[in-house]
């Protein structure tokens, strides 16, 4: 089987790029933020909330609502993003991220924000909760869906393995996973930190099934939400093939713009310059 | 007392609908009357702490009230994350029953020995500790466990102790009960350091000396005002528990009086664990008393602190 990598040529449409315009808003209005993690995951956020999720943004808690946990919390530019465009928050509040008086963070806290199911940040976390989600869900016969988006890195925690077993156990086929596999982590390479692969491998042996997607082909991740399930009674995992800091060439595949804890006028203008070209 | 506690996980399951169990890699036959009549609500998990504790913090988010049952060393270090973050940020109502608190384990050595557990988690914003004394204390707190709002940890006894609650005391969460009435000497203890103390006080009796003892069930929220009126007109304190002296309750009562200002009070003696792992099996009862912390040791330690003698 070939195994989908992400297009590095690939050209992002209006909307993606409407989307990394609100992640740029947020990252000067903050002068800081995890710009690299961030821009990885827009098509992945785009497409769930756009195509896959349920959800009411006057009513963040309708009982009906697909619950979805961005793990990777460190990777919230980009869920604040859609939360501003689908209406959870206010555009606005995306200038005061991590104000003292913002509610925008630098991870995403669920006491705070409208539309954040779990507060994360600390890795590992999200999927034992999805877990305990999902079952809840069929304790009391509902149907709603359970979506996860970790990161690469983040999957070095044991804690994401463990729970993997329980969601297999469970046959909670209402979970699915997503994994946004830009390569990086903090240090450098997955591949030389804590090296993943054989990682589909991996999650099959844990007992999901598995599908690998360009994580920034807007249409190939259409295509995989919609064959959501991919197998009756088995968890789902989704590894989203992606560029870290895509959309931004001085930035992609740079561990160096993982995180940013303040930003030279010549960055900013580098930023302004990328969203221009598109 | 484990038994009584996990009885009252079943009762109150069958008459509330929001109260899950989720053991990890228990022994076979437990609530197996639960398993039986509420698959559905019943869970034994594998040896994965943290797996366990965020899934209890998912089905509590979703409105559940789930009971985690495992042993407290890896109820409390193991999961320390998951619960900070899981449960005490998000302020969930799960229970943490930790079979074996302090050295219930002492046969199988210092990895299965809880003894830092309250230190640890009583710095949790949110967490509630109780620390019932015997098994009809432990059904009282169970059946009002349900609707506290905020995650508890629940340490367990090894069973069989010695009975000395009374019924007519109930079980209010965050209030102290005065099992004794203080004279010259007060002792602090939670958990089964109240049946040592109890028992020094008989025999600090016989020598002439009256003795109290303030069972705090619940470590914390800590009843302030109940050590404050007991502390009143004492000559001395003395702080008992199967605890390490390192941030355990003698510490808290230490920071209490302090903060309040009752600075010139009573002299405050901490009885505890050494800030050391232990060197030897055996049992608890010897464990104790290898540390000097059975009934005849505290009374001698009363003994030998009272500014009068």
């Amino acid at each position: 089987m070939n195994r989908p990598v992400s297009d590095s040529g690939l050209r992002l449409d209006s909307r993606s790029c409407d989307l990394r315009a609100l992640i740029v808003r947020a990252l000067i209005g903050g002068n800081r933020g995890h710009l690299g993690s961030s821009m990885s995951l827009v098509e992945i956020l785009r497409v769930l909330f756009d195509d896959y999720l349920s959800f009411r943004p006057d009513e963040p808690g309708w009982v009906g609502r697909d619950r979805f946990i961005l793990s990777k919390g460190h990777g919230c530019l980009a869920l604040y993003a859609l939360l501003a465009d689908k209406g959870f928050i206010g555009h606005e509040a995306l200038d005061s991220f991590c104000h003292s008086t913002g509610i925008l963070g630098g991870h995403p806290d669920a006491t705070k924000v409208p539309g954040v199911e779990a507060s994360t940040g600390a890795l590992g976390h999200g999927l034992p909760i999805a877990v305990g989600m999902a079952l809840a869900g069929r304790i009391r016969r509902q149907h709603h869906r359970v979506v996860v988006v970790t990161g690469d890195g983040e999957i070095n925690e044991g804690s994401n393995w463990e729970a993997a077993m329980s969601a297999a156990n469970h046959r909670l086929d209402s979970l699915s996973v997503f994994i946004d596999y830009n390569k990086l982590q903090s240090y450098g390479a997955t591949a030389e930190v804590c090296d993943l692969e054989p990682l589909a491998d991996k999650w099959r042996s844990f007992g999901f099934s598995v599908r690998e997607v360009d994580g920034h082909n807007v249409a190939a991740l259409h295509s995989c939400v919609q064959a959501l399930p991919f197998e009756p009674a088995k968890p789902s995992a989704v590894i989203c093939h992606t560029i870290k800091g895509k959309g931004f060439g001085f930035a992609e595949g740079q561990a160096g713009w993982h995180h940013k804890s303040r930003f030279s006028s010549e960055d900013i203008a580098r930023l302004h310059a990328a969203l221009e070209q598109g | 007392m484990r038994r009584s506690c996990l009885n009252s996980v079943y009762d109150l399951a069958q008459r509330d609908d929001r109260v899950v169990f989720v053991g990890s890699d228990l022994a076979p036959g437990v609530l197996e009357d639960m398993k039986h009549d509420m698959p559905d609500r019943w869970f034994m998990e594998g040896v994965a702490e943290q797996h366990v504790v965020g899934m209890a913090a998912g089905l509590a988010m979703e409105g559940f009230i789930p009971y985690v049952n495992t042993i407290a060393t890896f109820l409390s270090r193991r999961c320390y994350e998951q619960i900070v973050l899981d449960l005490c940020l998000h302020r969930l109502p799960v229970r943490l029953i930790a079979n074996g608190g302090g050295v219930v384990y002492a046969p199988l050595g210092p990895t299965h020995l809880a003894t830092e557990d309250i230190a640890i988690l009583r710095c949790v914003p949110n967490m509630t500790i109780v620390a019932p004394c015997d098994a009809e204390e432990m059904a009282r707190f169970m059946s009002v466990s349900l609707d506290w709002p905020d995650p508890i940890y629940i340490r367990l006894a090894k069973g069989g102790d010695e009975i000395v609650s009374h019924e007519e005391n109930g079980f209010v969460i965050g209030k102290a009960i005065t099992l004794r009435e203080p004279g010259e000497v007060l002792f602090v203890t939670t958990g089964i350091m109240t049946q040592r103390a109890l028992a020094a006080a008989e025999v600090l009796e016989k020598q002439g000396i009256q003795a109290g003892v303030l069972h705090m069930h619940t470590v914390k929220p800590l009843d302030e005002q109940a050590l404050f009126q007991a502390a009143a007109g004492v000559e001395l304190i003395v702080t008992a528990e199967e605890h390490a002296l390192t941030g355990g309750l003698g510490s808290l009562v230490l920071e209490t009086l302090n903060d309040a200002g009752h600075t010139g009070g009573p002299k405050v003696v901490r009885l505890g664990l050494p800030d050391a792992f232990a060197s030897q099996y055996g049992s608890q009862d010897s464990l104790l008393q290898s540390w000097c912390l059975d009934s005849d040791a505290l009374a001698g330690h009363v003994c030998d602190a009272l500014p009068t003698s």
